[in-house]
């Protein structure tokens, strides 16, 4: 039904797509992998339109689209879904559906009866559980994404790309979109689908096509691959386990925090973490899981409870405190919370601890923050290697390995990382826990939050869990499954 | 948003190697070369003092703008801030007042109303925007207010205190080293200073600043607090140099300062601009008006000018960006 034949691509500098040809049958789920920067975002955004290509062809049901255009894309029934939702935040689910195309009256006046009306053929058509008058803000990202589903449906999209859909799902919520997936395309609605989640293409995709740095590795039947054989074809080596060995060397008790509580967030929370241990938490999105961070290093108050450090009871009153205390935070949004991303890597570097490069007269000392983050871009090989690089420009995985050097450059002993390979492609993955390690081996504690069950049970010494705002259990490594994990996640 | 942003915070990045980033300073180059060949006294060392003396009060704002549009933010009250501040120090004055003490007081007073706009804005979360248009309002009918709507003449007072407005050194006005002395200072704590540092972190995100343990409201509040000061003593050297200080001082300086800022480069979303770069904006605004002088042209005219040059310097800015 759709042919991309030799598509070439270049921007100033890099060729980003390389003589790529892909073919997807009508009703098919085609999972598009490849790391991050392989090219998969760009064919994508050639075949919305977005992008125009340079040399090759686009077929559709054979016939050959030429000038292609955002508008002319969505007229053949091409949509997209980005993984930044193209919603208005302040807007109704109908009136987001028919953005554009507004039904009007005869005087011209917008015709919202009619629109909500429409709406909710839409809705009931497609099975979605979403109230045409809910307000767009006041949504789950899962539905959110339903409402970019039937926003598509309803301008008869034939083929659907979705990328990244579950980077910011739960698992329960990932069960809801993949049924709504897999029935459309039973339906005879195609898709395309990006994902950095390899459990999740098998589970969903019947075909695969793998890239790497902007050209064709191959295609083919799903079920012809296993997990291994698919990372090592994108990255182009043998990956057997991406969980890099380490051995266990739990110390003493370094925090400790006893009946936390955040109103209405958190509830009783109750752990001790050790020196040189991984404390996993996992849960679904909106759990809990982030808040408890932000509540230990003092981002957010808490209203009962006590936390311990090192034996000795404390209050952070702001993150300052916190970091003075010899904490670190690696958020989740990492472009949003992480990074500045308008300045270079000596920046970020250097902002958590400036303190550590003042001379006498308090003045900063440009040489020795330069000095400090090339030893990190040599210790961690970020990429690229200048330190007066703008971190708008690295890719996610390195972007990551300058948050969390800029943590151990000042000093930081518990670190707090939350989702911190999320949208990192597969070999930044490896290399991001080889840094954790070596970490703990230093001596460091962490407590690591992630939606990623493997990457729990692969990296953590033992692993809490959380569901809607309370613990539901705490166990040890040796006696986690990811059905366990599952099951006190869910309950 | 900002892409590509020239921000910098490199070890051997000399002042002069910053500029080169900046598409601006080639324009103003190149003015300059043009206002030599059209005018021979552009040129002449009274004429370039000049240049500099003409922007040098709303110049001192500008560097304090600069800071709090890093911030993300903009402060329109730093006009009437100076008409506050200018009708209180001829009023002190009259009363027989130390000069130096009248000096002291005006700059607490543009510390005072400058903590008010940061607190506004950190403690009462308004968007900078409208804490300042409020404050804006209501400070020129202060101003107007112990004025009693008319000019306030110090010089009946006996005292002498023409030297900071008319005053000069080596030939150059005093106002000018004033100017020049703010950029030193404003130039210096942004590049070296951990405060200058976290000015930056503020505007490129909030929150990852937050989270990297700087005080935002903090470091914001001071912001505004800097323009406040600024405009205190815009308005000290504007009452010195006139011998009044009238309700209607400093007004439109905001618009001024903050065109001065944006040509420059900074940013209207914040984390990306310098004062280097504002000074360059502020002698671009006063070389242009100063040729456009030399050769006779309408004032009425200039205006029209220097609004396209707003418009034109951003697109510059923006061009020289994506090239890179």
């Amino acid at each position: 039904m759709l042919k991309m034949n030799h598509i070439s691509k270049s921007f100033p500098g890099v060729k980003a797509l390389d003589d790529i040809s892909i073919s997807v049958e009508k009703g098919e789920i085609h999972a598009l992998v490849g790391e991050n920067g392989a090219g998969k975002s760009t064919l994508m955004k050639i075949l919305s339109g977005a992008y125009s290509l340079d040399s090759g062809e686009i077929l559709l049901d054979g016939e050959k689209i030429e000038n292609t255009s955002p508008g002319k894309m969505i007229e053949k029934g091409i949509a997209v879904i980005y993984q930044e939702l193209m919603l208005l935040p302040h807007r109704t689910v109908a009136e987001n559906i028919f953005l554009g195309r507004y039904p009007k009256t005869r005087m011209g006046k917008i015709d919202y009866k009619k629109m909500e009306q429409d709406a909710k053929a839409v809705l009931e058509e497609l099975k979605l559980d979403l109230d045409a008058r809910a307000v767009v803000e006041d949504l789950s990202v899962a539905k959110r994404q339903m409402v970019e589903i039937a926003k598509a449906m309803s301008r008869n999209a034939k083929i659907v790309v979705l990328d990244e859909p579950t980077a910011v799902l739960g698992d329960s919520e990932l069960e809801g979109l993949f049924d709504i997936v897999k029935r459309l395309a039973s339906e005879g609605v195609t898709f395309i689908y990006i994902s950095h989640r390899l459990k999740e293409i098998f589970e969903l995709c019947t075909n695969l096509t793998i890239m790497k740095d902007g050209r064709l590795v191959e295609s083919g039947p799903a079920e012809q691959y296993t997990t291994e054989l698919l990372v090592s074809k994108m990255v182009g080596r043998d990956v057997k386990d991406i969980y890099p060995k380490r051995t266990r060397n739990m110390g003493e008790v370094v925090l400790s925090v006893r009946g936390m509580t955040r109103k209405g967030v958190i509830e009783n929370i109750n752990f001790d973490l050790h020196k040189g241990e991984i404390l996993g938490i996992a849960g679904l999105a909106g759990a809990g899981r982030s808040e408890i961070l932000r509540a230990v290093i003092g981002a957010d108050p808490i209203d009962e409870g006590t936390v311990e450090l090192e034996g000795k009871a404390v209050n952070f009153k702001n993150v300052k405190e916190g970091i003075l205390a010899g904490l670190g935070i690696v958020p989740e949004e990492r472009k949003a919370e992480g990074l500045m991303l308008q300045q270079n890597m000596i920046f970020n570097m250097t902002v958590p601890a400036l303190r550590k490069y003042k001379n006498r007269f308090g003045r900063l000392t440009p040489g020795k923050e330069a000095e400090v983050t090339r030893k990190y871009i040599e210790t961690f090989h970020i990429r690229p290697g200048s330190p007066h690089t703008i971190t708008n420009f690295m890719s996610g995985g390195n972007q990551q390995k300058v948050v969390l050097s800029k943590w151990i450059a000042a000093d930081c002993k518990i670190l707090l990382v939350d989702e911190p390979t999320r949208g990192v492609d597969v070999g930044a993955k490896e290399e991001i826990y080889e840094i954790l390690n070596q970490l703990i081996e230093k001596g460091l504690s962490i407590i690591m939050v992630s939606s990623e069950l493997p990457e729990l049970l692969g990296t953590c010494d033992r692993i809490m869990v959380m569901n809607e705002g309370r613990q539901t259990g705490l166990f040890d490594i040796d006696e986690c499954s990811e059905e366990t994990l599952m099951t006190f996640a869910t309950n | 948003m900002g892409k590509g942003k020239t921000t910098k915070v490199s070890e051997n990045s000399s002042l002069i190697k910053n500029l080169k980033a900046m598409g601006i300073l080639w324009a103003l180059i190149l003015i300059c070369i043009i206002a030599a060949i059209i005018s021979p006294n552009f040129l002449r060392p009274a004429n370039m003092v000049n240049v500099v003396r003409s922007v040098s009060l709303n110049g001192i704002i500008a560097m304090g703008m600069t800071f709090v549009v890093l911030t993300g933010g903009v402060d329109l009250s730093v006009g009437s801030t100076v008409g506050v501040a200018a009708v209180s120090a001829a009023i002190m004055m009259q009363k027989g007042l130390n000069p130096v003490v009248t000096v002291a007081a005006s700059l607490l007073i543009g510390v005072v109303l400058g903590l008010i706009n940061g607190i506004g804005v950190t403690v009462g979360k308004l968007a900078p925007f409208i804490m300042t248009l409020g404050t804006m309002t209501a400070l020129r009918g202060v101003a107007r207010y112990i004025a009693n709507g008319s000019p306030q003449n110090w010089r009946d007072s006996g005292i002498d205190f023409s030297f900071l407005g008319q005053g000069s050194i080596l030939g150059v006005p005093v106002p000018v080293y004033i100017f020049l002395a703010v950029f030193a200072v404003a130039f210096y704590v942004l590049k070296y200073t951990e405060f200058g540092r976290s000015v930056y972190a503020l505007g490129d995100s909030r929150e990852a600043a937050r989270l990297c343990g700087i005080n935002t409201k903090k470091v914001e509040t001071l912001c505004f607090v800097i323009t406040g000061f600024l405009s205190a003593l815009s308005a000290i050297i504007f009452i010195s140099r006139l011998g009044i200080g009238q309700p209607e001082a400093g007004e439109g300086y905001e618009l001024d300062a903050l065109a001065m800022v944006y040509i420059g480069g900074a940013s209207t979303a914040g984390g990306s601009g310098s004062v280097a770069g504002t000074l360059i904006g502020a002698c671009l605004i006063s070389v242009i008006n100063n040729i456009l002088n030399l050769m006779g042209i309408s004032p009425f005219i200039q205006k029209v000018i220097q609004g396209v040059i707003i418009i034109l310097a951003v697109l510059l800015e923006r061009r020289t960006k994506k090239n890179k």
